[in-house]
């Protein structure tokens, strides 16, 4: 009763999500947006008219002054910078916008175009005072805001009686400030459009690139050939350019001068930078981050001075919230990797029966034996990790390494070796198609094809992205085994879709049905996923039928076939289950049975904590991965099983000193050669009664000479 | 070679008896006895400060909240003085608060590591925003009747020497025993030096952060006590003002650096008298408060840019995010 209310709140509840929702980058803006849908509704709920279409269109056009500033500013903030005279370089635009057409009578581009020249002055100072000369930007700004502040002062205490005498009728002028398109307010739309090129310059094109590198590390920036000085200049420029373009829109809207412009504005900017969660200090942060947080920022303040608060309230508001945001962004940006990693790891509920039995005297088809006692060992020391095993027709020995290799044991005496190709990656299991091309699952990489003259090409690196994920399962995180149809199909195991390869253990700790079953054309190069929710599939091998693929489910100790074609197409169908070990790589045998690799044997330990999920992720929480369960793969065995599912043999090594550890095997000319991915060697057995010609490639494409 | 090379407390000094001469040859009025007074008055209250800000720089920080500690805690007495609070009560509630006020610049900047130019920006405007808000009833807070006798903190001469300066002196010699002949003065500079062979060493780092900014909000607000003493009033306002910028000047001209670990009560002294001396002569030539503001803006942009080239920062213990 217990076991089945656990079982059903694990099948149906999706305790996965949680931890792969928090390692998404989108959370981070997620959780912005979350606050100004709550502040937003907050306010409609206490204030009339809040949401008034009038309301909204001033709110939308203060949005769009102080936008432009916030995207200056996101941008210096993002490059590692920060830049606190934007108030003032706000005043002194504006004040240039209005003296040049109030005073000096100039034509309205002229004064468009003269005033985002001064803005881009100002912001050159900044740039050249932090980007060459490498001063602190927090303190220099600090120091340009004054000295631009009473610029400013000095410039008004001059020219504020012409300009607020002048009363220019310019239409054009006007419509900057005050017109609008579809009734969205023109400072709005233009925000919108800058805001776009924004996203897609920070996404996609280099420079944004190199302002993201930028902040995220100057000196491996720098070490990387970006030309860091001249990026952080040009980012100061950029902001004092769009904070002119704020001061033009706030010029032609008000047109005036007043004492107070600006002032305090750096501090709304910065809370509304923050606040959407751009990390102070660089490297993250993006254009929808800025819009939120403006957004969030002007309802707060908007709302405060609606409800008639004092001045000090706002004041106080703004430096709270300012205080807060940057303390969890901080401590976020701390904790980040060890929040997720102690909540990434979901078990769930996983029952077996209790296994057949194995020691010696019990009987049964699994008792052990010391028939691999005598295991010959190939290229011992000389070869790392050689997961899968595989000879061609003319009797070479392919093994994957560790090291990103594929390498080539010659025949007759297997003494010789060469890198028969370089790859990269772990290569695992590996299959010959009709044309002598290798295929090989490479871990972390995806599908690869080797042609018998050593060149290496990616078959396929992705596939469909299932919708209903939240991990991008469109890339291959860990191929594992293959084969290949008549046709040309190739099917390919992906062992987890959570994990990466040197994580496998964790996996099985969790035993969730991560896995699936991909197909790969080679007529069409197309990819497509066949099964999905597999405990991590491994060994695939084509069946005698010609129809249907058997397939092992490592962690769920069993083997199944599925058909891909003929009258069960798609059916899935269990061959084995309940095995007493991990089954690994299957491959043909001389008889027209299959072999099957064991990996390592179940343990009561873990069997039993399968049943208990609970235990398994407060381990997962509390104790150090090195003190975490692990599946046993210190013993295991070769079983062979004929097309009904019963074993007929079984090979085991008691003393697992010649060959430890078993993932792959291959028959070939009355030889068993094995391999095992934590091992130094590959093994060779001598079969009695095997036929002394089979070759697995000749029999499976037909004998070529 | 060595012997010829000045350091910059030489230098500044020289500056400032430079200043100074040629601001008593050619300014009228500025080397009287009663403009003196006015000019040593301004400095200490500037030197109080400096010698706080000092503490925290000498740490590798900033506390740009100094002046809301100048203005509102003492504010505070004047207002409760004035609402019918005794002296003492009043005097101890501001402590208290300008001690809370530390404490949280403190855990802020050592605990939950917001840089400290960010932290104290923020915490500063809090606090003004606070005094604004919920505090005082006007802008300047005037004396009354209940403080009479306590003005003799910023008025009137202790054995003929004005009593704000020996104040001033005071409070370097308070600094001076702390930062020299302490231990605790020798974790500050430790800290400021190398925070992680700090940390490494063993020297309890988070809580001297704290402690640095306790001290230096303190100090302020002994600042802004003797301050109000001496003009009779506070004027709450000054939190707008570019004083901190004057503050920074002090401790970055007096040779300080900003990367912290050097200096000591002495380049604050120096930087104090070349400040106030340059203040006093603009504002004998009647220049306007943006001109000063102007002025004092490149000086200290200037003495930034020489202060990144004499301390340049250390790559190695300069942490991301130290903006």
């Amino acid at each position: 009763m217990r076991d089945t209310i656990t079982s059903l709140r694990y099948r149906y509840w999706p305790d996965h999500l949680l931890g792969e929702i928090l390692s998404k980058r989108w959370t981070e803006t997620a959780i912005p947006v979350i606050l100004l849908l709550i502040v937003g509704f907050a306010f409609s709920r206490s204030i009339d008219n809040f949401l008034s279409p009038a309301s909204l269109a001033d709110t939308a056009r203060q949005a769009g002054e102080i936008g432009f500033i916030a995207l200056g500013l996101a941008l210096v903030v993002i490059v590692g910078g920060i830049d606190l005279s934007v108030g003032s370089i706000f005043a002194l635009t504006d004040f240039c916008a209005l003296y040049l057409l109030d005073v000096a009578g100039w034509p309205v581009p002229a004064v468009v175009i003269a005033t985002l020249l001064c803005g881009a002055l100002l912001g050159a100072v900044n740039g050249v005072l932090v980007g060459y000369l490498r001063l602190r930007a927090f303190i220099t700004t600090l120091i340009t805001l004054i000295i631009y502040r009473s610029a400013y002062d000095l410039l008004i205490q001059r020219y504020s009686n012409a300009i607020a005498s002048a009363f220019p009728d310019i239409p054009s002028w006007d419509f900057i400030g005050a017109g609008s398109v579809l009734g969205i307010p023109t400072v709005a739309l233009a925000y919108i459009v800058i805001a776009i090129f924004g996203h897609i310059f920070m996404t996609r094109l280099r420079p944004g690139w190199h302002i993201t590198a930028i902040g995220g590390s100057r000196r491996s920036a720098y070490n990387s050939g970006i030309p860091v000085r001249r990026t952080i200049a040009l980012c100061y420029v950029a902001s004092g350019v769009l904070t002119s373009i704020g001061a033009l829109f706030f010029a032609s809207r008000l047109g005036t001068v007043g004492g107070d412009i600006g002032v305090g504005l750096e501090v709304i900017v910065l809370t509304a930078t923050v606040l959407g969660g751009i990390t102070l200090g660089g490297g993250k942060g993006s254009v929808a981050k800025s819009a939120v947080g403006v957004l969030i920022v002007l309802l707060i303040t908007n709302g405060l001075t609606t409800m008639n608060a004092r001045g000090g309230v706002n004041r106080m508001a703004l430096a709270g919230i300012l205080l807060v945001a940057a303390m969890v962004d901080i401590r976020w940006q701390k904790n980040r990797t060890r929040i997720i990693s102690k909540v990434y790891v979901a078990p769930t509920y996983h029952e077996l029966p209790p296994p057949p039995p194995t020691e010696i005297g019990q009987g049964g088809p699994f008792e052990q034996n010391d028939k691999l006692r005598d295991v010959e060992a190939i290229g011992l020391g000389r070869i790392e990790a050689p997961e899968d095993v595989i000879l061609d027709r003319h009797d070479n020995l392919y093994a994957g390494s560790r090291h990103g290799d594929i390498m080539r044991f010659l025949a007759p005496d297997y003494q010789k070796m060469e890198v028969f190709a370089h790859i990269g990656g772990q290569p695992l299991g590996m299959a010959f198609d009709r044309e002598d091309n290798l295929y090989v699952c490479i871990g972390g990489m995806g599908l690869y094809r080797i042609k018998p003259d050593g060149t290496v090409e990616k078959a396929t690196d992705e596939t469909n992205r299932s919708l209903r994920s939240v991990n991008d399962d469109s890339r291959l995180r860990l191929a594992d085994d293959l084969d290949i149809t008549d046709d040309g199909l190739i099917f390919f195991s992906e062992a987890t879709v959570r994990y990466e390869m040197d994580e496998w253990p964790i996996d099985g700790l969790e035993a969730r049905g991560n896995g699936r079953i991909i197909s790969y054309d080679t007529k069409t190069g197309t990819t497509r996923t066949e099964l999905r929710g597999l405990k991590f599939p491994n060994g695939i091998c084509v069946a005698s039928d010609g129809q249907s693929i058997l397939f092992a489910e490592t962690f769920g100790c069993s083997i199944k076939r599925y058909w891909f074609a003929g009258p069960k197409k798609g059916a899935v169908e269990v061959v084995m289950d309940n095995l007493p070990g991990y089954p690994d790589n299957i491959n043909l045998a001389s008889d027209g049975n299959y072999w099957l690799a064991l990996v390592g044997m179940r343990s009561p330990s873990l069997d039993l904590a399968w049943k208990m999920p609970g235990f398994r992720r407060r381990m997962a929480k509390r104790v150090p991965v090195d003190e975490w369960l692990f599946p046993n793969i210190n013993t295991g065995c070769v079983v062979k099983f004929n097309e009904q599912g019963k074993i007929v043999e079984s090979f085991w090594d008691l003393h697992g000193e010649n060959h430890p550890m078993i993932t792959s095997m291959r028959e070939h000319r009355g030889y068993l050669y094995l391999g095992g991915i934590l091992n130094n060697r590959i093994g060779r057995y001598k079969l009695d009664n095997a036929d002394p010609n089979f070759v697995q490639y000749d029999k499976r494409w037909g004998k070529q000479s | 070679m060595k012997r010829f090379r000045f350091n910059q407390q030489e230098i500044v000094f020289a500056v400032f008896a430079l200043l100074f001469l040629v601001f008593s040859i050619f300014l009228n009025g500025f080397l009287t006895a009663e403009n003196m007074l006015t000019l040593l008055q301004n400095v200490a209250v500037l030197g109080i400060l400096g010698l706080a800000m000092a503490i925290v720089v000498i740490g590798r920080g900033i506390d740009i909240s100094l002046i809301a500690a100048l203005a509102v805690p003492p504010g505070l007495v004047l207002q409760m003085v004035q609402n019918g609070h005794s002296l003492p009560l009043s005097l101890l509630t501001a402590v208290l608060i300008t001690i809370a006020f530390g404490l949280v610049n403190g855990w802020l900047i050592a605990y939950a590591e917001v840089p400290s130019l960010f932290a104290t920006l923020a915490t500063g405007l809090l606090l003004a925003g606070l005094g604004q808000a919920a505090l005082f009833q006007l802008d300047v807070v005037q004396w009354s009747s209940g403080m009479n006798g306590f003005e003799r903190l910023g008025q009137g001469t202790i054995l003929g020497i004005p009593t704000s300066i020996v104040m001033f002196a005071i409070a370097c010699i308070v600094v001076a025993v702390l930062l020299r002949q302490t231990r605790w003065g020798a974790y500050i500079y430790a800290i400021g030096d190398n925070p992680y062979a700090a940390r490494v060493t063993g020297i309890p780092s988070r809580p001297i952060i704290v402690l640095q900014y306790v001290v230096a909000a303190l100090i302020g607000c002994f600042a802004g006590l003797v301050m109000a003493a001496s003009v009779n009033s506070m004027p709450t306002r000054v939190f707008n003002s570019t004083l901190i910028y004057d503050v920074i000047l002090v401790v970055v001209l007096g040779g300080i650096g900003l990367s912290g670990g050097r200096g000591g009560v002495l380049n604050v002294i120096i930087g104090t008298l070349l400040i106030g001396t340059m203040l006093n002569g603009m504002t004998i030539m009647d220049i306007s408060y943006a001109g000063q503001n102007l002025i004092k803006g490149v000086v200290l942009l200037l003495a930034v840019i020489t202060d990144s080239f004499l301390n340049p920062r250390n790559e190695e213990t300069a942490q991301q995010g130290d903006i």
